[in-house]
């Protein structure tokens, strides 16, 4: 009994605890980025937000969670229930496994796997079929055309993605994602990859189907795109995955170019600050230009979404694999995991 | 040469970037929001909302059972019952509006020769059911009552320009 305590029960409750410690605040960072887009979004077209529900309407997110799970959950009668009921829950629950492996401090990580980016690199790429299995099983023209858009859309972005991934690798020589981290000690990754962090930037946007890339969902074409059909919580689940999703990516920004945990600048009264709240705050600024770019810039064509996809970025992030190779090569600058 | 400069531009997102400067300026700009329940944006004389029947300051009631906002409403929303009173003065027995019907072009009160029927300044009068929109002269008068002195306001701002 002491024996299956201490070798099995403890670490599961262990790791449990984790998980909570991990999910409870992301569901409320989750909450309060849908109330932030909307206060940036309103200051931006110089209205004032929500304000009325609690002191300067914090309480908003709260009210719109509860009334969505107040609704009635509506299942089409055309509809596959069994992946219609599905396809939500995979996307949040792929939202949030990611987070599996995100570093937040120097050993703050719940999994500390040696192929961190490549798992981020699968669960997101999995992100799709959540989407696809909504828009097939929905049996709506509307829901399908979006469905259709998103994964050619998906599958497109995250070719550049790689690549832009596979640059970094070349600085770090590794793919775990604290060494990454770590490797930017001395300069973050965005300075002198600053190319590839703007294309990875974009890509994410468009891999997070927000605007100025959400063709998934374009509302003047396509009413809602993959999610027409569903209501109350399934809704609620879709539209929680997006924003995690957006939180997710920018994680990965910050761990892949700006640092992760570590403070801009290794002196005294920054390096104070422990190095969660710095990941926090990068992920924040990160977040406000995601919120920032869908104030400003109206949603592509389709055809200039493939078009950037395919003829800019891809082309674009290969040559800068090959220079940054080269480079490192060239000045013997090769990571020792690498070179050794 | 226009083709590299193109280019160029593109490739450096100077117009992306110049337009999200332009929205970032923007987020510090004083809001234009009313906060509608707690203050309204200011209406014109001539706003044209809820109706009313209006009284003569001794308390009669002005309007003559005439009939001509009744022939004029484009909506046939308004009906109109007529009956000698006691005293042998012309009256209406029945008044009644159907603003569910109603499009508020304020035809009524132009037609009326005693300035009886008039659409006052009120303009938040929806209610939570269909029936209580179907108002009869009682209600009218009440209105009348409610908003004569903003009516009467209204009417002498307007005045010069008729």
């Amino acid at each position: 009994m002491v024996d299956f305590w201490a070798s099995y029960a403890w670490p599961t409750a262990k790791i449990v605890l984790y998980i909570i410690a991990i999910v409870v605040p992301l569901l409320l960072a989750i909450a309060y980025l849908t109330y932030a887009e909307r206060k940036v979004i309103a200051a931006m077209q110089m209205r004032k937000g929500p304000n009325v529900v609690g002191p300067f309407g914090l309480l908003q997110p709260i009210a719109d969670g509860l009334k969505l799970l107040l609704k009635e959950t509506i299942i089409p009668a055309g509809a596959n229930r069994v992946v219609f009921v599905l396809a939500p829950m995979i996307t949040f629950i792929l939202a949030l496994v990611a987070w599996a492996v995100i570093p937040f401090g120097p050993g703050v990580v719940l999994a500390d796997i040696n192929v961190g980016i490549l798992y981020l690199f699968a669960i997101s790429s999995l992100g799709v079929y959540g989407i696809i299995m909504a828009g097939w099983a929905s049996n709506s023209r509307y829901a399908f055309l979006g469905a259709l858009r998103s994964a050619a859309q998906m599958v497109s972005y995250e070719v550049s993605i790689g690549f832009v991934i596979i640059t970094v690798l070349l600085c770090v020589g590794s793919l775990n994602l604290s060494d990454i981290v770590l490797a930017q000690q001395n300069i973050w990754f965005a300075i002198p990859l600053l190319p590839m962090f703007v294309v990875f930037f974009i890509s994410g946007l468009a891999e997070t189907n927000r605007a100025p890339f959400d063709l998934p969902e374009a509302e003047a074409e396509l009413v809602s795109g993959y999610n027409v059909e569903y209501s109350s919580m399934a809704f609620a689940l879709f539209f929680l995955g997006e924003y995690a999703n957006m939180i997710l990516m920018s994680a990965m920004t910050s761990i892949l170019f700006l640092g992760g945990w570590l403070p801009p600048v290794d002196v005294a009264p920054l390096n104070w600050i422990p190095g969660p709240v710095w990941f926090a705050l990068k992920i924040a600024a990160c977040l406000f230009v995601f919120l920032w770019v869908r104030a400003t810039f109206p949603r592509y064509r389709y055809d200039q979404l493939m078009r950037l996809g395919w003829k800019v970025f891809l082309p674009l992030s290969l040559a800068w694999v090959i220079i940054t190779a080269g480079v490192l090569v060239a000045m013997d600058w090769l990571p020792d995991t690498i070179a050794g | 040469m226009a083709y590299l400069d193109r280019s160029v531009r593109s490739f450096l997102l100077s117009e992306l970037l110049s337009g999200m400067w332009l929205t970032f300026r923007y987020m510090f700009r004083p809001k234009v929001t009313l906060n509608y329940p707690y203050e309204k944006s200011p209406i014109s004389p001539r706003f044209r909302g809820e109706h009313a029947l209006r009284r003569y300051p001794n308390g009669e009631e002005r309007c003559i059972a005439c009939k001509l906002c009744e022939a004029v409403c484009p909506a046939l929303a308004i009906t109109i019952e007529a009956e000698p009173r006691a005293d042998g003065s012309r009256r209406t027995t029945r008044y009644d509006i159907d603003m569910t019907k109603c499009i508020y072009c304020g035809f009524c009160q132009e037609a009326c020769p005693v300035d009886a029927i008039v659409e006052g300044p009120n303009f938040e009068f929806a209610t939570e059911t269909r029936e209580e929109l179907l108002y009869d002269k009682q209600k009218l008068l009440a209105n009348g009552d409610r908003w004569e002195a903003a009516i009467a306001e209204n009417l002498a701002l307007d005045a010069p320009y008729r």
